[in-house]
Formats: structure tokens, C-alpha cells, sequence
């Protein structure tokens, strides 16, 4: 009796000690992958890399500015997209709507948000590429922006209805409308968890490649306009990587860690102002 | 409450209803038609892309039928599709990563869950929420430079060596194939089986541990006989998530598959998937049917992860409130 007691203590801890291994090890790969972009991408990166624009195959040096303002342009224009579509379509969701139609709301944009990324591109490019006959920034930033609205909808709803009931019968009380109640009272109390959410969106979008690979396509000269193909990081990354050439497999790491840094620190930060707690006053 | 009810009906204006004017002058109608709106365009969207999706893949249907899903001739010079390597290489890849993300996942969501002090588990989670925001094309290029040398130098010969009678760890290596899409899948959707799996775990009742404990079970016993039970449903729901994850992941997938288009039993063999075979193609399909097969697969991809999802979501959902009636 002894022995078997002995013995299943010994499973216990064994067993325990094992998953405390797993989590270990799963969080170790964060801070692999992070040293490993700080070391590669570290020693490949310079100047040049954000002031150049790419060189031609075969000649060393040159740089990404191109894709780091194609990023930009349509990672903005990508927002202006999803998230005023997500963000009053949110407030629809929790103030304004009865049960039928709410539903379908969010069963619409549950099923859009688990879409995977580059069906969002063949939907972009049927819908904004075919018609113009051109890879556009605009195609690329409808792609994004398709995948921003469903992230800012469902976390607008969940803050706005997070707002305490009291704030709500408050304003009522003193004889405010309803809308007037909404744009004064209730959204600023959830403010801070909705740019959240939104900044998690857009850091979430930021590193997407799939869904630009046939909208945005890619460019090796500066785009003007936004109905050119327009060069992205997470593009330029992908087809540097897998190209034979080991100067572009430097600036791959190189844009590699600028994507990372640049998604982690949204992330860093958007995380941090929501777990400063929600600016809701309590009474 | 009385201002949902009659807004309700009045998309168009109810004749005569004063209090419909009056809410109309101090704007809360305006408002409320506004964002109906845009809450409708969400719906639309989704609406739309399920039909693009649909009309756009209507030659191979009429073509090909469901011989798409079964012939394995994947040739655009004679006009030939058929879907079943990718579908192949989509499924032995995603079934690779779960192999080996489900054990190391619910480890460590039971670690953080049941083991680690509230504050601990916390800043684990915050790294791992970090994880699950890395992009996928940067663990395609850790794929491409490490994992594939790795797979040729390391754990193909320690595999071989010894188990290389058995089909799936037969022939040569390239470095590129099912096996390292796999492993690199593996690392991208362990977090998200980490989350949801702890979040479920959580959710189960206090007493029920407590109960175990009292009739002096160990504490593994109590974890692994009661409350992963209890958590059963949800854990599922997350290793569906995770599936759902795998199948669609494109980037990091085409970049270490190594993109032929051929069905083999060895994982070390290189293949293609669903996915990687969309976003290589896509720019290059020169006439209709190509351009359409390759839509018609996207459309496979989009039922998949559909059903995965949904199948996800409610198993999820069923644990969690299981959890809230037996504690509450």
C-alpha cells in the first residue's frame, strides 16, 4: 500500500512537472524567435534599409522604403475601411438592435473573422483587381480591411455593453437621447478598450502577407498613387526569403525584424493600456 | 425598452406615429439607421464573398464535378484539376501539427491553469498572447532557415535511422516537405490551444477539485481524472480552433512544403497544400478554368474551417456554461 502511494505521488509530480516543461518550452519559442530576428536581422540592418529603394537583382545593397510606405498607405487605408464599418456596426449591436437581426450580425462576422486570410484575397481580387483589370493598393487595403471589421465590431459590442447600467439610466435621467447618451457617455467609458481592440486589429493586419500576394501584389520602385501595385514588408519579406540570393535573405531578416518589432510593440502596448483597467468610473 | 420595440418596425417610417417624429427630431432614428447600416454592410460582406466565391468556381464544377475532389492531375497545360494532393498535403500537415501541438498545448494550459500562482500563469500568458501575434511569414522565415537545415542535419537521420521501414519515415530528405510544415504549423497554433484550453479549465467549478482532493486523490489525479474531464468538451472545442488555424495558414506553409504537387506516404517527401497552391498560382493562372480551379479550391478551404470553426465555437461555449451552472 505503501509502495503504491509512494508511486502515485511519483506520477504526480512527475506528471505536474512535465506540463510546467510544456508551458516553459512554448514560451521559450517567443524568446527564440526574438533573439534569433535581434541577432540575424540585427547585424543586417541599416540605413540604407529604410532610405533606398530596392536594387536590381544582382547588385548588393538598396532598401525597402517603397515597402515600408506601401505598408503604411494601405495598413491607413485599411483602417479607415474596417474600422468605422466594425466600430458602428458595434454600436448598433449593443444599443440599438433586437434579437433577430443581432444575431445575424455576429454570426456574420464570426464566420468572416475565422475566414482564412488568403480566401480574403481571392475575394479582394475578384471584387476590387478584376473589375479595375490592376493590383492597387486599394485591393490590398480591402483585403485588410475585410479583416480588421470583424475584430473592431465584436470588441466594440463587448465594451460598450461592459459599460455599467448606471452610467446608461444616469444620462437617461437628466434627459439626454439616446444617441446623445451613446456619443457622450457611454462610448468615452469604453474608449480604451475599443482602441485596443482596434490597435490589436491593425497589428494583427500589419503582418499579414496572404491576402496581398494577387491585390496589392508587390513593386520593386517607388508607387505613386494608389492604383499601382504597391510593395509591402510582409510581401517583400516573403519573396526575398525564398530567393536564392543572400544579400536579399539579409535584408529578408532585416525586414523580418522591423514587421516583428513593429507588430509586438502595437501589441506590447495595446496590452498594457487595457490592463491599466478599462476606463469605466464606478460608483 | 419601448424604443426597441417600435424601432424595430420602423425602418420606414410608421404613418403617424408621433413618437416615431419625435425620437426622428432629437436624432436617435438618424442614429440608429446609420449604424443599422453599417452593422447590414457586415452582413452583406460576408454575404458577398460566400457568392464570389460560389460563381467563381463554376467551370470546374460543370467540368470537372466531383472527379475535382478525387483525381490527383494537377496539369494547366491540358486543362486537367483535381484537387486531392492539396487536400493531401493540406490534411497530412495539419494532422502532423496536431500531433504534436495537442499534448505540448493542454500541458502547458493545464501548467497555467491548475499549477502556476494567478500571477505567474498571467505574464505566461501575456508571452503567449505575444506568440499567437507573431506574423505568419516571420515563421515562415524562421521555417525556411532553420527548421528546414535542421529537418536535413537532425531530426530526418535520428528518424530514419530507426524507424525507416515504416512508410511515412521512408526515402530521402530534402528539408522541404510535409514533416516541416508540419512542425512549423505545430508551433504557430500551440498558443492558441494554450488559450482557450486554459480559459476552459478555469471556468471548471472549485468544488470539483476540492472533492477529488478530499477523497485523496493526488494532485495529478484530481487534474487528469476530474477536471480535464470536466473540460473535455471545451479542450476539443480548442484543438478544432487550432485545426481550423492549420488548414487555412498560408505563408509559412508554402515557404517550407516544397510546392509539388504529388501525394507520398514519407513525410519527408515535399508536397503542397490548398493553400500554398493559391497563393503561388493565383497571379500566373492564365485562362478561366485554371483561374477558377484554383478559386474552387479556396472555396474548399473556406467550408472547412466553416464547419471546424462553428463545430469550435460551440463546444466552447457548451463547457464554459456547464462550468458556471454546476459551480454557480
Amino acid at each position: 500500500m505503501n509502495g503504491r502511494l509512494r508511486w502515485r505521488k511519483f506520477v504526480s509530480n512527475f506528471m505536474l512537472a512535465m506540463t510546467g516543461v510544456c508551458a516553459v518550452v512554448s514560451v521559450l519559442v517567443l524568446f527564440f524567435i526574438l533573439g534569433y530576428l535581434l541577432f540575424n536581422g540585427g547585424t543586417s540592418i541599416n540605413w540604407d534599409f529604410f532610405t533606398k529603394l530596392p536594387k536590381p537583382v544582382g547588385e548588393t545593397g538598396g532598401g525597402m522604403s517603397n515597402a515600408i510606405v506601401g505598408s503604411g498607405k494601405i495598413l491607413l487605408l485599411a483602417s479607415l475601411i474596417g474600422v468605422p464599418i466594425g466600430f458602428l456596426g458595434g454600436i448598433y449591436l449593443a444599443e440599438f438592435s433586437g434579437k433577430g437581426m443581432a444575431s445575424v450580425v455576429r454570426y456574420a462576422a464570426d464566420l468572416l473573422n475565422g475566414v482564412p486570410s488568403i480566401v480574403i484575397g481571392i475575394f479582394a481580387y475578384s471584387l476590387v483587381v478584376l473589375p479595375f483589370k490592376h493590383f492597387s493598393a486599394y485591393a490590398g487595403a480591402f483585403a485588410l480591411g475585410m479583416m480588421m471589421i470583424p475584430i473592431t465590431l465584436r470588441s466594440t459590442e463587448e465594451f460598450l455593453k461592459s459599460v455599467p447600467r448606471m452610467l446608461r439610466e444616469g444620462a437617461m435621467a437628466l434627459g439626454a437621447s439616446k444617441w446623445k447618451t451613446i456619443a457622450t457617455v457611454i462610448v468615452p467609458a469604453a474608449y480604451r478598450g475599443i482602441m485596443t481592440a482596434i490597435l490589436l486589429a491593425l497589428a494583427r493586419v500589419a503582418g499579414e502577407t496572404a491576402p496581398l500576394l494577387f491585390t496589392a501584389f508587390g513593386n520593386r520602385f517607388e508607387s505613386h498613387g494608389w492604383s499601382q501595385p504597391t510593395a509591402t514588408l510582409p510581401v517583400m519579406i516573403y519573396t526575398y526569403a525564398v530567393s536564392p540570393y543572400d544579400d536579399w535573405h539579409r535584408q529578408a531578416w532585416a525586414a523580418g525584424l522591423v514587421l516583428l518589432g513593429l507588430v509586438l510593440i502595437i501589441n506590447i502596448m495595446a496590452r498594457t493600456i487595457l490592463s491599466r483597467g478599462i476606463a469605466v468610473p464606478r460608483s | 425598452m419601448a424604443t426597441t420595440t417600435t424601432a424595430m418596425k420602423s425602418a420606414g417610417p410608421v404613418s403617424g406615429s408621433r413618437s416615431f417624429l419625435a425620437r426622428l427630431r432629437n436624432g436617435d432614428e438618424i442614429v440608429r439607421l446609420i449604424t443599422l447600416i453599417f452593422a447590414a454592410t457586415v452582413v452583406l460582406i460576408t454575404a458577398a464573398l460566400v457568392w464570389e466565391l460560389w460563381a467563381n468556381s463554376a467551370l470546374p464544377r460543370q467540368k470537372f464535378g466531383f472527379n475535382f475532389f478525387v483525381t490527383s492531375v494537377w496539369d494547366p497545360i491540358m486543362d486537367q484539376f483535381g484537387a486531392l494532393p492539396f487536400i493531401y498535403g493540406t490534411m497530412v500537415t495539419s494532422a502532423v501539427a496536431l500531433v504534436i501541438a495537442v499534448p505540448l498545448g493542454i500541458g502547458a494550459a493545464i501548467f497555467l491553469a491548475e499549477l502556476a500562482p494567478p500571477r505567474v500563469s498571467d505574464i505566461l500568458q501575456f508571452f503567449i498572447d505575444l506568440l499567437a501575434a507573431v506574423p505568419s511569414v516571420i515563421y515562415g522565415l524562421l521555417g525556411v532557415f532553420i527548421v528546414v537545415p535542421l529537418m536535413r542535419t537532425v531530426i530526418y537521420p535520428a528518424l530514419n535511422k530507426p524507424f525507416g521501414y515504416l512508410p511515412i519515415f521512408k526515402g530521402p530528405s530534402y528539408g522541404v516537405g510535409f514533416m516541416t510544415a508540419g512542425i512549423v504549423l505545430a508551433i504557430m497554433v500551440i498558443p492558441y490551444i494554450i488559450s482557450v484550453s486554459r480559459e476552459v479549465l478555469l471556468s471548471v467549478p472549485r468544488d470539483q477539485r476540492e472533492a477529488a482532493l478530499a477523497l485523496g486523490s493526488t494532485r495529478w489525479e484530481s487534474t487528469w481524472k476530474v477536471v480535464v474531464p470536466f473540460a473535455k468538451t471545451g479542450i476539443m472545442g480548442s484543438i478544432f480552433l487550432a485545426l481550423a488555424r492549420a488548414l487555412g495558414e498560408t505563408m509559412a506553409v508554402t515557404m517550407v512544403i516544397g510546392n509539388t504537387p504529388k501525394i507520398a506516404a514519407s513525410l519527408f517527401a515535399p508536397g503542397y497544400s490548398i493553400a500554398a497552391v493559391i497563393a503561388n498560382e493565383f497571379t500566373e493562372a492564365t485562362g478561366d478554368l485554371y483561374l477558377q480551379s484554383l478559386i474552387a479550391l479556396g472555396l474548399v478551404l473556406f467550408l472547412l474551417t466553416f464547419v471546424l470553426n462553428g463545430l469550435a465555437r460551440l463546444l466552447i461555449v457548451v463547457t464554459t456554461q456547464k462550468g458556471s451552472e454546476v459551480g454557480g
